[in-house]
């Protein structure tokens, strides 16, 4: 894109933000910092979900629509945990563990041998998705499951500057996806199995001519990505409490954060979480009625005019 | 024309499954109607209700074991179905309980919205009568009514009556509604802000917001300084929710409470109790520690027969009960006559006064219940589980809540009003 | 390039045009298919007695089975056909077919007569009908031009979200779509004495325009446009080279699609009775998905097949199983005819004809039948 319509696309979209914050911030201040701090925690949430999305499809281009079942799971499974150990940790790991377990089980047994068809894969996982949420709830019951947070993370911070108080585990959420975050980029671009992915993602054929067992790195892959939606699936059950429902929400929430950021990009993960959660918080918080409609449309207009995303690249 | 043996099969294949479809249309269309008498159970078993139903169907259930199965001398057949909060799945579950397995009477639904839709679609099915399960929208039988539709249980509108003058009472002078954005929540809120606006209380700002929306952050954050209390009716997942984030954004207004909001599957969630809830008024139609003897009574039956239920029978239990036990009562006193287009049934059920175990219930001209409604608080006991205790007991509540018929509205996004 | 000039290079005949004229529904005809030396097609008894059987069922069939299982089949069949002509002959796999056959439904609600009457006009229902049919297919002109240059899953996405954000919207808006309540009581006409919600002619209207979509489709399928839709499927860089122009193709395939789906919609809206956002959530746009897929995407009859087993499913599966696991029983079957099938139930008919003309003596025609079928 030339330097003109760059400029171009940064002023048509960045003047009227930058105009309707003044405007927010003289009208309400306490409402705006708030809300963008709202905002600035949801896409925590949706990135640690949605980034193990996105690292499936980038390396194997399976759009894994069951992505939003495993997160019911582990969020499940480390409520139970929590409730068995009394530790919170444990339910993170237990969660994330769980969830890499089934995933890599799906990998193994079902989409190993459906190469390259992903209309194919995409239905065998809405397929999967439904099964697994009705298990679910069969096992479990339709009761709602409010997970509390650890002792350290429990209740309000007072006392802060304009905002009064904020809900400390809420807060928490940003170091944790910023963690999670610097801790997949590490993993992708710092170590062997990194390499073998990112090769992967770039030319599959190729890395299986090097030498490379392209199924293991597939299923540790699948397995992450898995894990990863567990573990926020963990997270979300002492934010959003845990319901059957849940996962076709998140599901959705994860498919727009990758189509908006670009499918197979961590960092496009991110700037699509920013952008999703920070709409959907803001809309919300000042134009409720049509607030999800706004974000939705947000989605359509990327999509139009940037089909693969905003750092998305080729299939 | 050769005849390959693929040709014979494929035509022989195809014939077989003309056959068996033809048969099968055959065979349930020469079902004659057998003695037993057939009902139709719908409650929501899925979506963000589905705690609810699975008690409101213990609820029906019970009214059913209490007569050992059987009334007027003829066996009683449950049909059960299940939808999720939305009209379109409530009325095809209800077309096909009516329609297909032929139930003689149809008692259902739960949710508000849905009551509105099988209310409609009851009109289309004149020979099969339709009892309420637990749906508490004003419309459903103020609205064009169906001669067909009948509902033992008081709306939401007459649930939240008394909340208002309990909230001014209090000294909550300023009221901010956070309230789901469906019909019964409408009927709820109008219920209370009719008597609170007229006692002089305020309601600055309303916020309407999505059925299973869960993220309250930003409801939280409008909140403004200066309200008393929160008037909040959520029901099932969004409840829980809400109340959880409230706490832990460091939120400390009191809270008055819709029905559904501190009902017994809402203060049984499972997680960790929260202290904030004691103390929370709401208007509902059942109080667990009402002390007459016939909701004692009504209780431990509840506890007898369902071990794997709740402490207490939550509103959707007692709603539902009350329901079919009508139907039944009704039954019982036609002697299970349900000839000539059900007509001496229907004419039973409009004249019956219904004993239920929170006081009697007639209907009105539109078929609506005029009942009895709670004030309740909520406290702990002390094994730790919450329950309502009954502040003030109200009989005799009418859908026009004791006003004229003309200057009742029936309740929407900006009805009523008084900021 | 016309249908006849690809027939020449493909030295492939005809079939005669009486045979053509008589191609009823139904049966596993491949489009195109290559001609027979003889005037001899076993299929085509398969047609008139699965004909004869759609004209009589009402008569030996109950009301019931009539109204909820075959009319509901037919119009839901009408809908996924539009997917499987879009999808399965465009390579544009569109999740927003059910948006658009809800938009038709929401215009005949919103322009004719409805239960709140705020919101409807009160037009006569004829108009509303063509004024709903019109707006649906510029509405599915419209996604198609959003979502003509994604490809792949890319379109599947961009149409999910048009889908979900139409459903937030009719959620939400009151003014115009009465929000989470809908639309009730949006009924046919009574015309020439009949009321055409009865269950015998509502039956018969779906079935009239069930055929007509499947007819027109086969038709469409053959020719130049169809024909060069599909070859934009399989190459469209190679298509453009040619000069086709593959934009307009998309789009106009997109609107092809959206006015089916749009007779669809009415159909479908007429059969419950009400049109209300839950009609075109995310669990009903996947449901068309798994309709035109359980059936197979390989021939328009897919579509009809799917929808009925779907239909069936949906009513009895609560009956076969635990009141509360019927959706299990819809993922499960889902599940294993994806697993287990390259392309739904006509995949499992062309496999099973396959293992059985291997028995008999391959002449040159019928062998190379068998690899177009074994594909």
């Amino acid at each position: 894109m030339t330097r003109f319509w760059k400029w171009f696309w940064v002023l048509l979209i960045g003047i009227p933000i930058v105009a309707l914050s003044a405007w927010g911030l003289q009208d309400n201040a306490r409402l705006f910092v708030v809300t963008f701090l709202n905002g600035l925690t949801l896409a925590s949430l949706y990135f640690i979900v949605a980034s193990g999305f996105t690292l499936v499809f980038g390396l194997m281009r399976n759009v894994n629509l069951a992505h939003g079942s495993l997160y019911l799971l582990g969020g499940y499974l480390g409520f139970f945990a929590a409730q068995f150990t009394g530790s919170w940790l444990l339910a993170l790991a237990a969660g994330f563990a769980v969830a890499a377990v089934v995933g890599l089980a799906m990998q193994v047994s079902i989409f190993r041998f459906m190469p390259g068809q992903d209309l194919r894969q995409t239905l065998v996982t809405i397929a999967l998705s439904i099964v697994i949420a009705d298990c679910l709830m069969w096992a479990i019951g339709a009761q709602v499951h409010q997970m509390s947070p650890p002792p350290w993370l429990d209740g309000p911070i007072r006392n802060l500057p304009l905002i009064r108080a904020y809900s400390t585990y809420r807060l928490s959420l940003l170091p944790i996806g910023i963690v999670i975050g610097v801790a997949l980029w590490l993993l992708l671009n710092r170590t062997r199995v990194g390499m073998m992915i990112r090769a992967g993602v770039d030319d599959r054929a190729m890395l299986a001519a090097a030498g490379v067992n392209v199924n293991l790195v597939f299923a540790t892959t699948f397995a992450i990505g898995a894990g990863l939606a567990g573990l926020g699936g963990v997270i979300g059950a002492v934010e959003l409490s845990m319901v059957p429902g849940e996962d076709t929400r998140l599901l959705l929430a994860s498919l727009v954060v990758v189509i908006v950021g670009g499918m197979g990009s961590v960092i496009g993960a991110a700037i699509g979480a920013a952008i999703f959660g920070l709409a959907e918080t803001y809309g919300l918080a000042y134009a409720p009625t049509y607030s999800v409609v706004f974000t939705f449309v947000i989605l359509v207009l990327v999509l139009a005019f940037r089909p693969r995303g905003i750092l998305g690249r080729p299939a | 024309m050769e005849l390959s043996k693929k040709t014979v099969v494929r035509t022989l294949a195809a014939v077989l499954v003309v056959a068996a479809i033809s048969a099968g249309a055959f065979a349930v269309g020469a079902f004659a109607q057998a003695p037993p008498v057939k009902i139709g159970l719908l409650a929501t078993l899925e979506g963000p209700f589905a705690a609810g139903g699975q008690d409101g169907i213990r609820g029906a259930e019970l009214a059913v074991r209490q007569r050992n199965g059987v009334v007027a001398g003829r066996k009683i057949e449950l049909v059960k179905a299940s939808s999720d909060a939305k009209p379109d799945v409530a009325v095809n579950a209800t077309r096909k309980l009516v329609e297909q397995d032929k139930v003689d009477i149809m008692v259902g639904p739960l949710s508000g919205s849905e009551g509105i839709a099988v209310k409609e679609y009851s009109k289309t099915q004149p020979n099969t009568t339709f009892i309420n399960g637990s749906s508490g929208a004003q419309a459903t039988t103020l609205v064009s009514p169906s001669p067909n539709f009948f509902r033992f249980n008081t709306d939401g509108g007459q649930w939240m009556v008394g909340v208002g003058k309990a909230a001014l009472d209090k000294g909550y002078k300023k009221v901010m509604v956070i309230a789901e954005d469906y019909a019964f929540p409408y009927s709820q809120v109008q219920g209370f802000m009719t008597e609170y606006c007229k006692l002089g209380g305020k309601v600055p700002v309303k916020a309407w917001v999505p059925l299973g929306g869960k993220d309250y952050a930003s409801v939280i954050a409008r909140v403004p300084k200066d309200v008393d209390a929160l008037a909040v009716v959520l029901g099932g997942a969004d409840a829980v929710n809400f109340l959880n984030q409230y706490e832990q954004a460091g939120g400390d207004k009191p809270i008055i409470g819709g029905s559904i909001t501190v009902s017994q599957d809402i203060l049984n969630y499972k997680g960790k109790r929260r202290d904030s809830l004691v103390g929370t008024i709401a208007g509902s139609p059942i109080a667990d520690a009402y002390d007459a003897p016939e909701f004692k009574a009504f209780v431990a039956d509840y506890k007898k027969n369902f071990p794997d239920g709740y402490p207490s029978p939550s509103l959707f239990a007692l709603v539902y009960y009350i329901n079919m036990k009508a139907t039944l009562d009704g039954l019982d006193s036609v002697k299970g006559d349900l000839s000539g287009g059900q007509k001496k049934y229907r004419d039973a059920l409009s004249k019956m006064t219904l004993k239920t175990p929170v006081g009697d219930v007639k209907l009105d001209a539109n078929r609506q219940a005029i009942g009895t409604t709670f004030i309740t608080e909520v406290v702990k006991d002390a094994q730790g589980n919450l329950y309502n205790k009954v502040l003030r007991k109200i009989d005799n509540v009418n859908q026009t809540l004791g006003l004229p018929p003309a200057e009742f509205k029936v309740g929407s996004r900006d009805e009523p009003n008084c900021p | 390039m016309s249908a006849a000039n690809w027939r020449g290079a493909m030295n492939v005949q005809p079939r005669a045009q009486g045979a053509n004229a008589a191609a009823a529904p139904a049966g596993a005809v491949r489009a195109p298919r290559p001609a027979r030396p003889r005037f001899e097609n076993p299929l085509r008894l398969l047609h008139l007695v699965v004909l004869a059987f759609l004209i009589g069922y009402p008569w030996f069939a109950t009301p019931f089975f009539t109204y909820q299982i075959g009319a509901q089949s037919l119009a839901l069949g009408l809908i996924a056909l539009s997917l499987t002509f879009l999808g399965g002959y465009g390579g544009m796999i569109s999740l927003a077919q059910m948006t658009v056959a809800g938009i038709a439904g929401y215009m005949v609600a919103i322009f004719g007569t409805a239960a709140t009457d705020g919101v409807s006009l009160g037009w006569p229902w004829w108009l509303a009908v063509l004024i709903g049919i019109a707006l649906a297919t510029g509405a599915a002109a419209f996604i198609g031009w959003l979502s003509v240059r994604t490809e792949g899953i890319y379109t599947i996405m961009i149409t999910l979200a048009i889908g979900v954000a139409f459903y937030y919207l009719v959620l939400q808006n009151y003014a115009v779509f009465n929000g989470f309540q809908g639309e009730q009581k949006v009924f046919p006409p009574t015309l020439a004495g009949i009321y055409w919600r009865d269950p015998m002619p509502f039956y018969y209207l779906a079935l009239f325009w069930a055929l007509a979509g499947y007819l027109f489709v086969v038709y469409l399928l053959r020719s130049p446009f169809g024909i060069a839709l599909q070859g934009i499927r399989d190459n469209p860089r190679r298509m453009h080279a040619l000069g086709f122009n593959v934009t307009a193709h998309r789009v106009t395939a997109y609107a092809v699609a959206g006015a089916i789906a749009a007779v669809g919609g009415v159909l479908f809206t007429w059969y419950n009775g009400l049109v209300t956002p839950g009609s075109v959530g995310t669990s009903w746009l996947i449901n068309i998905l798994i309709i035109a897929v359980l059936g197979g995407m390989r021939h328009p009859v897919g579509a009809f097949l799917g929808a009925i087993v779907f239909v069936l499913l949906q009513n009895f599966a609560i009956d076969v199983i635990d009141r509360e696991r019927f959706n299990l029983v819809i993922g499960a079957v889902f599940l294993v005819i994806v697993l287990f099938s390259q392309d739904g139930l006509l995949g499992w008919w062309s496999a099973l004809s396959v293992r059985l003309s291997t028995q008999r003596g391959e002449t040159r025609w019928s062998s190379a039948r068998r690899r177009l079928y074994a594909r």
